[in-house]
């Protein structure tokens, strides 16, 4: 067991973790923030995506022990309050899911995607995404939902 | 999972100090290959060194016409470096290619190339552009370090620090990326060095290998048609459901072609 302390979504957390234990699972058993979903378990569905120091990565891939010291971010801590996070609100607006489980990690990623380029064009939505798999949508709607979310952040 | 103890080191020589004191250890750098690997209990080893963040085994440095890179920089950082896109903006081109966004902020240079997957792109650059691996105990050249398939010149213990790439007069590279996994089922790194042009061709093979007979064709005559009439000879590539052996060569033909059109494009 190693002892762990980061801080998430703005605040300090203190946990105990067996070496292996992964990030996801830390985030999601230990601290209750089941927002963070575990979709495929081998990174390629993008739906643990967590912000680590400012940047996206799967937290399905990575040791909670690792993060150790971190800043990280996840789907809990982005609204203010009541108030969505824009690209909260534009996946909401523009009904950018359907069964809504890989919603968490698109948006998270999408957060990501525009910090690095406020305004991408279509082809660099679907690359910025690549990471990140849905199942139902068909990704029309994930696509403009990122789009207003450019507009709007 | 399998249970193992994590040792984050907090500088080269503990790092190594761990490795050598722990003969079933494993390095961690991003992460990328070996958690996946582990998740499948593939492996087993006993410790986990983290030298993932260590400072030594980072930076970007552009010094007498070789361009260094720290083991531990991770692919995102090399795809953005102006450095490295001022200098060779294929290796830059090359690592913004990479799995996807999430695995680039994680995935590290050292990392690619000390597991050598015969699949991974680095190795492709590493070879083309005979770069040096500067490592713990001493410098590899590309030729002598990748020794096929996820097997190297590295020794038990032995950590790559850095890499010494050469700077090219210009260069490219292209592949053909599995559509599921985004691993190259053939990829093509050309390289225009003052000693001539290199070939070096990953995804294709057991492991990175130049193709000899394009870069012999290549010094005759600098154009795509030089390579169009060539045959990579298929006898050992990789054969599986997704592709033959003559597919694959024939895939690779097509990305070289691709990558020396490109670099013909740049002045």
């Amino acid at each position: 067991m190693t002892k762990l302390e980061l801080n998430v979504n703005g605040k300090l957390r203190i946990g105990e973790v067996e070496d292996r234990t992964l990030l996801a699972d830390f985030l999601r058993d230990q601290l209750g923030l089941t927002g963070t979903h575990i979709g495929c378990d081998t990174s390629q569905c993008g739906c643990c995506t967590v912000h680590l120091d400012g940047r996206a990565i799967k937290s399905c891939t990575m040791l909670a022990v690792q993060a150790s010291g971190a800043k990280v971010v996840t789907i809990e801590g982005l609204a203010k309050g009541d108030t969505l996070h824009p690209v909260q609100q534009a996946f909401s607006d523009c009904h950018g899911l359907q069964c809504g489980f890989c919603t968490p990690g698109m948006i998270m990623a999408t957060a990501a995607l525009l910090k690095d380029n406020p305004n991408p064009s279509d082809a660099e939505i679907y690359r910025g995404l690549e990471g990140n798999l849905c199942r139902c949508t068909g990704y029309i709607n994930i696509v403009k939902a990122v789009k207003r979310a450019a507009q709007t952040s | 999972m399998f249970e193992f103890s994590y040792l984050k080191a907090n500088s080269l020589s503990e790092a190594a100090a761990f490795v050598a004191a722990h003969p079933d250890a494993k390095l961690l750098a991003g992460g990328m290959t070996l958690l996946p690997t582990l998740k499948q209990r593939l492996a087993q080893p006993s410790h986990l060194v983290d030298v993932g963040r260590l400072p030594e085994l980072g930076g970007i440095e552009l010094k007498a016409g070789r361009l260094a890179i720290g083991a531990a920089t991770r692919h995102h950082d090399v795809a953005t470096s102006a450095v490295v896109r001022n200098a060779i903006p294929a290796l830059a081109y090359l690592a913004s290619h990479i799995g996807d966004p999430q695995v680039r902020n994680c995935g590290t240079l050292g990392g690619s190339v000390a597991n050598n997957d015969p699949a991974a792109d680095y190795p492709a650059a590493v070879l083309a552009l005979d770069a040096i691996i500067v490592t713990t105990q001493r410098e590899i050249a590309a030729a002598d370090f990748f020794q096929g398939m996820f097997a190297t010149a590295l020794e038990a213990g032995e950590i790559i620090v850095r890499v010494l790439f050469p700077v090219p007069k210009r260069a490219a590279y292209e592949k053909f990326p599995h559509p599921a996994s985004g691993y190259a089922m053939a990829g093509a790194f050309v390289a225009e060095m003052a000693t001539g042009v290199r070939v070096a061709v990953t995804g294709a093979g057991p492991g990175v290998f130049r193709w000899s007979e394009a870069e012999s064709a290549l010094a005759q005559n600098l154009n795509v048609a030089a390579v169009d009439k060539l045959t990579l000879d298929a006898t050992d590539l990789n054969e599986d459901f997704h592709a033959t052996r003559e597919y694959r060569a024939n895939l690779a033909k097509v990305m070289t072609k691709r990558a020396l059109q490109k670099m013909l494009a740049t002045k």
